[in-house]
């Protein structure tokens, strides 16, 4: 049952009809929730005791921080899926995902620069968890160079693919970073074994808004594999079905 | 109001930050349905073409 629907959508044309079903379940909630996790984090959250309104720059920079990982991590997933069974729709989600964890991670370093001036009295340091952080967008901006420099598509999602695998070793050292080295970068907040050290009005926005961004990456990832195996597979008859048919 | 647009004096750090984030989210957004017409296009002049 499992098997089979593995099979089914690693084909190019089940994948399109199951990706055009879902995008409307996917964008509209992840519109909403991005928009009010957004809004609450501006209005409704008080300001903290420490930093007063500049908190307020974690509604944007946390969830995007979170999901350079998350979607770093899924890519790497997918590069296995490619490399292993050389599934065309893994390759597919390899190269949808590079961009759009690229501008994820750009997003947490200028939100992090951006808070860390009036915080930190600095727009950068070269500490550890910055460091790592700028490491993966490097690595996202290298994935989509090596996947542009080939001209054989699937050659070039296979040199993509084992990238994005080598270079998965950088998100727990960017997960760690706080603990492993003594960091200008504060420690985790949310993500601790006992209670989160943040209180709840300041922490569901924080939560919205970051489902929000997951939601938002399903939904784009979608329409970017979409266009990717349509480019791939011009002159197939579900292309042209597609076509005559949108 | 026109306390909530001061951010507690953090105005400039939190409606750039805002900012920026809303050009990215836009950007994701709008592209992919930007390539996806614009293949569509093309894919149909070479069918019109053959």
């Amino acid at each position: 049952m499992l098997m089979r629907w593995f099979h089914q959508l690693g084909s190019p044309p089940y994948f399109q009809m199951l990706a055009r079903r879902l995008s409307p379940w996917l964008a509209v909630p992840a519109v909403l929730l991005t928009a009010w996790g957004f809004y609450a984090g501006l209005v409704h959250a008080p300001p903290d005791y420490q930093q007063g309104d500049a908190f307020r720059i974690i509604y944007v920079h946390v969830p995007a921080a979170w999901l350079s990982l998350f979607v770093y991590t899924a890519m790497a997933v997918a590069a296995v899926i490619a490399l292993v069974w050389r599934m065309k729709v893994a390759e597919a989600f390899v190269i949808a995902a590079a961009p759009i964890g690229a501008s994820f991670t750009f997003l947490a370093l200028v939100t992090g620069s951006i808070w860390g001036k009036p915080m930190w009295g600095t727009w950068w340091v070269w500490d550890a968890r910055l460091t790592s952080e700028l490491i993966l967008l490097f690595l996202y901006l290298g994935v989509m160079a090596l996947e542009n420099a080939i001209e054989e598509p699937r050659s070039a999602a296979r040199a993509a693919s084992l990238l994005a695998i080598v270079g998965v070793v950088n998100v727990p050292i960017i997960h760690y970073s706080v603990e492993w080295w003594n960091t200008l970068h504060q420690g985790p907040t949310v993500t601790r074994f006992d209670a989160p050290a943040i209180e709840w009005s300041m922490l569901l926005p924080l939560l919205v808004s970051a489902l929000g961004f997951t939601l938002l990456f399903a939904w784009l990832v979608l329409v970017r594999m979409r266009v990717i195996l349509l480019r791939r597979e011009a002159g197939s008859r579900w292309v042209r079905e597609w076509l005559q048919n949108p | 109001m026109s306390d909530w647009w001061s951010m507690g004096g953090y105005a400039a750090y939190v409606w750039s930050s805002f900012g920026v984030a809303a050009v990215v989210l836009v950007w994701n957004m709008v592209w992919p349905y930007v390539q996806l017409r614009q293949l569509r296009r093309r894919l149909r002049q070479e069918e019109e073409q053959v």
